[in-house]
């Protein structure tokens, strides 16, 4: 349901639009998105934005890209859904490769190369932040917070260092987690 | 690289398309795994620069992935295509990597979105969601650990400083993350670090 007034007129209009968020976005596109699309172009409202990204976060894949197929098939359908997630992923994929590609000819320059350790370790404390963006959760979660604590202590632990497959930490830590907290959820609910 | 170990890269990718809870930032372990420890197709350096580089251009996490085809294709450039300039075969392996990340969990999406929307109450879908939080936390904290340890394999305290200075940033400031890039580039580059 579009109760905002505006909507993309052309499947170009929604891949130009998906590009320029593309091209918008560091470090997280979530903020761009919501500026872009509710503010702006008014596409959406508020609340039926903030419903799509929480199903966009809830289902597995990239979060954006899986907002840019739900919207682009509120609009048009599965084209809507191809051609939005390709304007998200076509300019900027390629300004990256660009972005790479130029960095990698000017490598032999030892400034370049500390630059590079610079950024790494920035970039590494950004990646560490947006992780510790989600303690407020785990601190009121169902299943109390050191136990919350506690589960996500151990994932990062069996990924960075005892290297287990991504698959194996989702079917023990990630399964039992999750039975886990549907039983408290099942005793927590009014019977 | 022979025709195996392709489909065995493409179909794994796919296979972490769905696995990708939490986003792009999620699989970044499993794919350090992979490519650096398991298969060795490319150094320790070249993920670390690869997931640097893809942090400091604009656009979605998971161009990253695009950004690791680009750097198998232009390495492996003769044993996929000889006499193609190595350029193309780089936007080959890119983007072939990027649709297989991005294609299967596009699908899982576009068909479960419309049912989950109705079932968003339904106790297993709330456990899902709930339970999946402290690992989607803990797997954000070993990428940043990875990328840390990738881009300072000697344990340089003045870097780990920088990293440290870089979160606690982020978290209580709403300084843009360009800016931020553009000093550790700059101090890193003038102390060389």
């Amino acid at each position: 349901m579009i109760n905002a007034s505006h909507r993309p007129k052309s499947l170009w209009e929604l891949f130009l639009s998906f590009t320029l968020l593309g091209l918008q976005g560091f470090g997280g596109v979530l903020t761009v998105v919501q500026r872009e699309l509710v503010d702006k172009r008014q596409w959406l409202s508020l609340a039926t934005f903030a419903e799509e990204w929480a199903l966009a976060q809830t289902l597995p894949g990239p979060n954006v890209v899986n907002l840019s197929v739900m919207l682009g098939n509120r609009f048009f359908g599965p084209w809507g859904s191809v051609v939005a997630a390709s304007g998200l992923l076509l300019a900027p994929g390629l300004l990256m490769l660009l972005v790479v590609y130029v960095f990698q000819s000017l490598s032999s320059f030892a400034f370049v190369q500390h630059a590079l350790h610079g950024m790494g370790v920035t970039a590494a404390g950004m990646v560490v932040a947006a992780g510790c963006r989600f303690f407020p959760l785990l601190r009121r979660h169902v299943l109390g917070w050191p136990m919350a604590f506690a589960l996500a202590g151990l994932s990062a632990f069996l990924a960075a260092v005892w290297h287990w497959p991504l698959l194996q930490v989702i079917s023990s830590v990630g399964l039992l987690s999750c039975v886990a907290c549907g039983w408290r959820l099942y005793q927590g609910s009014p019977a | 690289m022979t025709a195996y170990e392709w489909l065995d890269l493409l179909s794994h990718f796919a296979m972490l398309s769905v696995l990708a809870v939490g986003g792009a930032l999620s699989i970044v372990p499993e794919m350090h795994r992979y490519l650096v420890n398991e298969h060795f197709l490319m150094s320790e350096t070249l993920f670390s620069q690869s997931l640097t580089l893809s942090q400091i251009a604009p656009g979605p996490n998971i161009l990253l992935v695009a950004v690791m085809g680009w750097n198998i294709g232009t390495q492996h450039a003769a044993s996929i295509a000889q006499g193609v300039p190595v350029v193309l075969v780089g936007l080959f392996t890119a983007g072939l990597l990027l649709l297989c990340t991005v294609i299967p969990s596009s699908l899982l999406t576009f068909t479960m979105s419309t049912w989950l929307q109705k079932h968003q109450h339904a106790l297993g879908v709330r456990a899902f969601k709930t339970g999946m939080l402290p690992l989607v936390t803990g797997l954000m904290l070993s990428t940043g650990w990875l990328l840390e340890s990738a881009s300072n394999p000697i344990m340089d305290w003045r870097l780990m400083v920088m990293c440290g200075i870089s979160t606690l940033l982020v978290l209580f400031t709403r300084i843009h993350l360009l800016w931020l890039m553009l000093v550790g580039a700059l101090a890193a580059g003038v102390f060389g670090l």
